[in-house]
């Protein structure tokens, strides 16, 4: 009789541990091999299908006081614009963020699964997850689905007991660590205006300033971005929304309209 | 009574698991195992059964580590205490991979205990006859502590406990002689322990420290056989003091 063991085991499946009383191997995650004369290159296509599909604009960075994201609210379909009021900051759990890019269902029910696994580590230990810990346990998960057209690039920030954290975490299974990330189309565009701005000692304020910035240049230039400009500011206290901007709004405000000289002013003439 | 006690997953009508309880028997046969609990480090003491002329003596060590941080001893069948390490020691490393975090010793000690009890509830498999004592520092709040295991997958934390033959007479002594004390003391404290069911001598108790800065360390034979030897004075000093009568007060 085959236990329902799944509980105690670890998330990750550890290759060659004897973890089944009877010598049962951890079988991988599969799906049927669908009927073609070519299968590579039905599984290039298909990871093809879905690899352009980041049209978005996503930062994160470490400061002073503690981690910064923000992110624009655009969803696209190749050239049509499906929604401008995405929420692409998905709140784990009181204190970690995750940024969306890529699939949005996939951003999304990861995450969400993400925040089951972080609570349940909660109860089991008495105390919360690290910020590296919960970026591990993501990253093992999307590793062992590595190849079935996953698309996932998204940075889990938080704050834990060493301090902020920030992780970079993509659907190919790499995992980075970092003080600066942005993700999505319009990530140069970001990285340039985060770069130049960027100093550890900033405020909250300043920060917050730079961050929506950012995404506002990002938006801009990239048509795959847009919509509003949301920012999320995380503390010790966990983390908190800060703004939420129309970035058509934003750019009035950058770039106000001014009174230009005029030139050739037309004037009413009575009527012949 | 005895159709009971054949198959682990059958409960006798008064409620027992015979299988388990028969495996806490073999524990009760296995060797004397002592653990105390300090403020700044925890002491692990185990009786060794003298060894043959001809054995290598350190291949045959009682106190293992399963971790930089965590140490274990066990009373009871040896062999199944190896399957039971080597199980946990992977948890121990895989813990570190998928958290990158050390395990907490209540961590290693919650999955031996549930390691334990799975083998209680399956067919075709008896369970672990073997008890531990699981020692550590937590590798946050650098606290120490000490837990126990048993063949029935019930775990719980000590100040200071014993296990293995004649557990019930050190367990009281402990428990008459127990306060909170750090260093050398604890190891003394262990050490009584164990003297109270073994015959004296560094041949026949092997003793490990584990502190937050060393980890677990071995104490040599001439050591323990040095601290016996205080003990014994010190034994020796109270008996003196209570036969002799009081000193007449200084006027």
């Amino acid at each position: 009789m085959k236990l329902d063991t799944s509980g105690l085991e670890s998330a990750a499946p550890v290759w060659g541990a004897p973890s089944e009383l009877v010598d049962g191997f951890s079988v991988a995650p599969s799906f049927e091999v669908p009927n073609t004369t070519d299968f590579d290159g039905f599984q290039k296509e298909a990871i093809q299908m879905v690899k352009p599909a980041k049209g978005t604009t996503t930062l994160a960075f470490i400061f002073k006081e503690g981690v910064m994201v923000a992110a624009d609210s655009r969803a696209s379909m190749g050239g049509y614009i499906s929604s401008q009021s995405v929420k692409k900051i998905i709140e784990i759990n009181p204190y970690m963020l995750g940024t969306m890019a890529g699939g949005a269902a996939d951003c999304q029910f990861w995450h969400r699964n993400l925040g089951i696994k972080c609570r349940l580590h909660e109860l089991a230990n008495k105390r919360r997850i690290s910020v590296t810990g919960a970026s591990k346990l993501l990253a093992n998960i999307l590793y062992s689905y590595r190849g079935m057209g996953l698309s996932v690039g998204t940075m889990i920030a938080g704050w834990d007991e060493t301090g902020p954290g920030l992780y970079y975490v993509d659907s190919e299974g790499g995992r980075l660590k970092g003080m600066r990330f942005s993700v999505g189309s319009g990530s140069p565009y970001a990285y340039g205006v985060l770069d130049n701005g960027y100093r550890y000692d900033m405020s909250v304020e300043e920060a917050a300033e730079l961050a929506r910035r950012a995404i506002y240049h990002a938006t801009f230039r990239d048509g795959a971005s847009g919509g509003v400009a949301s920012v999320y500011y995380v503390g010790p206290n966990g983390w908190k929304k800060l703004s939420g901007d129309d970035v058509g709004e934003l750019h009035y405000k950058y770039y106000p309209v001014m009174p230009s000289t005029v030139e050739q002013e037309m004037v009413e003439v009575a009527g012949a | 009574m005895a159709r009971y006690d054949r198959a682990i997953t059958v409960f006798s009508p008064d409620g027992h698991l015979f299988q388990v309880e028969y495996a806490l028997e073999a524990v009760r046969k296995g060797n004397a195992a002592v653990g105390v609990r300090g403020t700044d480090n925890v002491v692990l003491g185990v009786e060794k059964k003298s060894a043959a002329k001809l054995q290598d003596s350190r291949s045959a060590r009682k106190i293992v580590s399963l971790d930089d941080h965590v140490a274990l001893a066990c009373a009871g069948l040896k062999a199944d205490a190896r399957v039971l390490i080597n199980r946990a020691r992977i948890e121990c490393q895989s813990h570190r991979l998928t958290v990158e975090d050390p395990v907490t010793v209540e961590y290693i000690t919650r999955y031996i205990a549930g390691l334990q009890q799975k083998y209680t509830q399956s067919g075709g498999v008896r369970p672990f006859g073997l008890s531990t004592l699981i020692v550590g520092f937590d590798p946050y709040s650098g606290v120490p502590s000490l837990y126990q295991t048993d063949p029935s997958g019930t775990f719980s934390a000590w100040k200071a406990h014993a296990t293995g033959r004649n557990s019930n007479s050190m367990r009281e002594f402990l428990e008459k002689n127990y306060k909170e004390t750090s260093g050398q003391e604890t190891v003394k404290l262990a050490i009584r322990a164990l003297l109270e069911v073994v015959e004296s001598g560094g041949k026949t108790i092997e003793v490990a420290v584990m502190t937050k800065e060393h980890g677990l360390r071995q104490l040599e034979e001439a050591e323990i056989d040095a601290i016996v030897a205080e003990i014994e004075a010190e034994k020796v000093a109270a008996e003196v003091a209570k036969k002799a009568p009081a000193a007449p007060k200084e006027t």
